[in-house]
């Protein structure tokens, strides 16, 4: 049995190496949206039109199915770790902390998942379903 | 223990280039978090069928949509350029004062112009 204090027992051990998770994760995503959203915006642009037979037809293309799951991933990931941090900074109180992290986590979840089911519904689905 | 130490709070500084576009880069990405609800909806309605979908495109095209949709457009920009300027800080480069201000400009003036590129290329037909 060891008889150091908890707190001797971390002392000069450093950190536990994930200060930076946040930070790292918020800009790895950073740079993957810099390619998706340019495809994403430029290909809705480049569309001869908006309406919907055009664009479901372009949205059933795999590479077009496909970056759009990616998209919707990945920009959902780095809104919520940016909008998290606005939480941390704005929201005041432990618990009401929590309860907004939290309830962020499950909207997010529930949009971006209902957006990434929408678009391999269009791509794997039948036609007008 | 002790209550945590704080960064300085919105309120303490003087309003600059440096600041204010930090402000506004955090405020569009709230907007745009906004705009991932209204992405969402209209892919969600493109799967449901021709009538959700014209629904949706209703909504996007009543006047208080397109300045939704122009609002979005030009917080993509400016989120996107500003965000390009912190990735180059990140790497170290662009720190010395006429560079952040010039780059700081450089995302202002080119996400308005950009904005209205767009919108120019809308409002001229394509995608009609």
């Amino acid at each position: 049995m060891s008889l150091r204090s908890p707190l001797g027992r971390v002392l000069g051990l450093g950190s536990a190496k994930d200060g930076t998770a946040h930070w790292w994760a918020q800009r790895v995503s950073a740079v993957a949206l810099i390619p998706l959203t340019l495809w994403f915006v430029l290909s809705l642009l480049m569309l001869p039109a908006l309406d919907y037979a055009t664009v479901r037809t372009w949205l059933s293309y795999p590479m077009s199915g496909f970056l759009a799951v990616l998209l919707v991933g990945v920009l959902g990931y780095h809104s919520l770790l940016g909008t998290a941090e606005v939480i941390e900074d704005y929201v005041h109180g432990a618990g009401m902390k929590l309860l907004c992290s939290l309830l962020l986590k499950f909207l997010y979840v529930l949009v971006c998942g209902a957006g990434i089911f929408a678009v391999l519904r269009v791509a794997l689905g039948p036609e007008g379903s | 223990m002790r209550p945590r130490p704080l960064s300085p709070h919105l309120s303490i500084y003087r309003w600059q280039i440096g600041n204010s576009l930090s402000i506004l880069h955090r405020l569009t990405g709230i907007a745009l978090a906004w705009g991932l609800i209204a992405l969402c909806y209209w892919l969600a309605s493109l799967a449901g069928g021709e009538r959700s979908y014209a629904a949706a495109a209703k909504l996007f095209h009543s006047p208080v949509g397109v300045l939704f949709l122009i609002g979005w457009t030009f917080a993509f920009w400016y989120h996107f350029l500003n965000g390009v300027r912190h990735l180059f800080w990140d790497l170290g480069y662009g720190f010395e004062r006429t560079q952040r201000h010039a780059s700081g400009w450089f995302a202002v003036v080119g996400s308005i112009a950009v904005t209205f590129g767009v919108w120019c290329w809308i409002w001229a037909g394509h995608p009609s």
